[in-house]
């Protein structure tokens, strides 16, 4: 009887605690393991401090990110109130009805001016130009490129650059001194080598890296409103970029054929190359004296032009969400209130985030405020992105399936590559009945 | 099996004190697993199946729709899933034929009086106890052109291991050889252990040689326990997901389970994954019943 007594007292004790808990926690917010997170969750705990309302920031690894939040949504779960998603999953989340359609919330806050065009466009809209609206922008990000100043800025190596080339050695305003540049840095002998690019054919890495390459010289992956690739993604200009993209893989250190944001970090903080491609996001660890060495003499800028002229990037980040199966959809709103206010987002940069918000960005505070801010305000205004269709793992697969192959491995030409992805492409939007 | 012919309940025991029979002691035991058994693999499969013939999406709320044979007829006229087959076949050639000469080599070298054998034995199984994800991580460092011990020690230089598409696969063979090679080594200890003492004896009086005693003794009696060590390594190889996709994202080493879990997971193909799941089980039940079939042919032996 002792034994039973002390059983339930003990069960009733588990119960209350995890009452408790379950009280304390009252908002779930999804994203992945990564430092924006962390300043995020010191973002809403400030929202806390003002309402009393708990907000916590759970997270996942990158690698299972997107198939966490689909398993959770696939299953109707309301685990997550908000979640901030990849901007190619709109078409996927609000198609198939896990995302709370936000259009009245964006009209009356007038979020479309508030916010910077690019991330409205892309982390926001879909389908493009519906102005239907599934997402606030949260966090935005495009690829940018961080150097070596200290390399750039000796004079032997400056003296020695411009009697090769003919030019002065500075940061890359053009993808042809992109290429120069990697060149002439890359010294195997030396344990020194030219640039660092995302070679990963999981998910999107190394496509976004092409990407940068194929939108600045022009060209586009095909058009978003009729499905319309052939033309586009294997059109003159883009296999001018893809072969561009080749040649500055000749020039990265020895084993650069899984690289993504981790490795690309780790060249620079290694010592091992000049120039290394990036997300705006993962540059504030460069300037870390703790994680990098060479912080005092890391610089960064903005991708460089193609040879017409145009200069874009592909486009990192992702808009905040309400997930339609949350029990706390009326608190989520609420948040979302709180969280587009002018002072929240100051004080989002403040904590490290990459405010969306058009009058923040614009700010001489912001953009002084680190040494790669400058380049990150000019990018969002010059950003481009992937596709958002529901099936935009299937054309990331096909990218990857094509592209790795040319550009790892050697494997036939530029112009067959990215015909033989267009093929690819026009089926699978065949196959879902898209621009027919 | 009628009750009768069971071993007959002690009637002091305390099973038999509570009134239970043989009959509910073994329903007891049975029902439970055979319940597990029904509701998690057997009724998965069989929806499974039935998915396997619509153009279902788990990622959307649009219904399943019937499409036939439409999901196994764009796999099998797929050339990048025909490219992932070879390439698994392959995988498979290499990594289980590395672990059976390392392993059955290990085996043979353990099969005397050596001191510290058991001490030996026990280390050379610990490979097989680690994690593959960790394994994976490990070796993906020990194989870095820039700071890997293994081009170190061999003297490579900045030999790219992971990163040259006609030599990954290789690698990954080599560290599931390296993680692998003990179990066979076990079972064919076990096997070796076995193989009667005079028939040495017999061919040491006949002055038969090494090699004759090899093939002619040693062989044929370890063999069937020997298959039984294939069977298994050949199915764990066709279905390796972790080892491969830790260390590479080469096309050259997308094996089966990796693009499978792609097309389901990544993609939500739920209907185009299914169709594809059930091709490996059949290619998997067929690969098993030959091998079982020449074991018993060996066991008639």
């Amino acid at each position: 009887m002792k034994r039973k007594m002390t059983g339930m007292l003990a069960g009733a004790a588990i119960s209350a605690l995890m009452a408790t808990s379950a009280a304390a926690e009252d908002l779930v917010i999804f994203w992945a393991e990564w430092d924006p997170a962390n300043f995020l969750q010191e973002l809403v705990n400030e929202y806390e401090e003002e309402t009393g309302i708990s907000v916590t920031v759970e997270t996942t690894p990158w690698a299972d990110f997107q198939t966490k939040a689909f398993t959770e949504f696939n299953a109707r779960g309301s685990a997550y109130d908000m979640i901030v998603g990849d901007s190619q999953w709109l078409g996927a989340a609000s198609e198939g009805g896990h995302y709370v359609d936000l259009t009245d919330f964006f009209k009356e806050n007038n979020l479309g001016e508030v916010m910077a065009p690019a991330t409205v466009k892309y982390y926001a809209e879909y389908p493009g130009n519906s102005g239907k609206y599934w997402a606030i922008p949260a966090e935005g990000d495009a690829v940018g490129w961080s150097y070596r100043k200290d390399w750039f800025e000796d004079p032997a190596e400056m003296e020695a650059f411009k009697a090769k080339y003919g030019y002065d050695l500075a940061p890359p305003k053009t993808w042809a001194e992109l290429t120069d540049i990697a060149e002439f840095f890359h010294r195997p002998d030396e344990d020194r080598y030219g640039i660092a690019i995302y070679t990963d054919n999981s998910y999107d890495a190394m496509v976004m890296g092409v990407e940068n390459a194929i939108f600045s010289y022009g060209a586009d992956l095909g058009n978003f409103e009729t499905y319309e690739v052939d033309g586009y993604v294997n059109s003159d200009q883009a296999v001018a970029a893809l072969e561009n993209y080749k040649k500055l893989y000749s020039y990265t250190p020895p084993g650069w054929a899984k690289t993504f944001f981790v490795e690309n970090n780790q060249a620079i903080t290694e010592g091992l190359v000049a120039m290394s491609m990036n997300y705006f996001a993962f540059f504030p660890a460069l300037l870390n004296e703790a994680s990098n060495p060479h912080a005092a003499n890391t610089g960064f800028f903005a991708n460089p032009a193609g040879p017409d002229g145009d200069q874009f990037a592909a486009l990192g980040g992702q808009g905040i969400s309400v997930v339609k199966y949350s029990e706390n959809q009326d608190m989520a709103m609420d948040f979302l209130e709180w969280f587009i206010k002018d002072e929240t987002q100051k004080r989002w940069a403040e904590l490290g985030g990459y405010t969306a918000s058009a009058a923040v960005l614009e700010s001489d505070e912001f953009r002084q405020a680190t040494p790669y801010n400058e380049a990150f305000y000019q990018t969002m205004f010059k950003v481009k992105d992937f596709w958002a269709v529901p099936e935009f793992a299937e054309l990331l697969t096909s990218a990857n399936q094509r592209l790795y192959p040319f550009i790892v491995g050697d494997e036939g030409t530029a112009k067959e590559t990215l015909d033989a992805l267009a093929s690819d492409w026009e089926n699978t939007f065949k196959k879902y009945g898209r621009g027919q | 099996m009628p009750t009768n012919n069971m071993t007959r309940l002690d009637p002091n025991s305390q099973a038999a004190s509570k009134g239970l029979s043989d009959l509910s002691i073994r329903n007891l035991f049975i029902i439970p697993t055979i319940a597990f058994l029904i509701i998690f693999n057997i009724f998965p499969l069989l929806y499974s199946l039935g998915y396997s013939f619509t153009d279902f999406r788990a990622s959307t709320n649009a219904p399943a729709k019937f499409i036939g044979l439409q999901n196994y007829r764009e796999l099998l006229n797929d050339p990048f899933i025909w490219k992932n087959f070879s390439i698994t076949a392959k995988y498979v050639l290499i990594s289980v034929t590395g672990q059976v000469v390392v392993g059955f080599g290990l085996a043979m070298l353990l099969n005397r009086a050596i001191p510290a054998k058991g001490l030996i034995t026990t280390l050379l199984l610990l490979p097989m106890m680690l994690s593959m994800a960790v394994v994976g991580l490990f070796w993906k460092l020990l194989y870095d052109p820039n700071f890997g011990i293994i081009n170190y020690f061999l003297g490579l230089g900045k030999f790219e291991w992971l990163a040259d598409p006609d030599v990954a696969l290789w690698a990954i063979a080599i560290v599931d050889i390296w993680m692998w090679s003990p179990f066979v080594m076990l079972l064919s200890l076990a096997g070796l252990s076995a193989v009667p003492k005079h028939l040495y004896e017999a061919a040491e009086i006949d002055r038969a040689g090494n090699i004759y005693t090899f093939f002619r003794i040693t062989l044929p009696l370890v063999a069937p326990i020997l298959m039984i060590a294939i069977i298994f390594r050949t199915m764990e190889a066709f279905k390796t997901f972790d080892l491969a996709y830790v260390l590479s994202s080469q096309p050259t080493t997308e094996l089966i389970a990796i693009r499978l879990y792609k097309m389901a997971f990544q993609e939500w193909q739920t209907g185009m994954s299914s169709a594809f799941a059930y091709i490996v089980l059949i290619m998997v039940v067929a690969i098993t019943n030959i091998y079982v079939k020449y074991l018993n042919k060996v066991k008639a032996r």
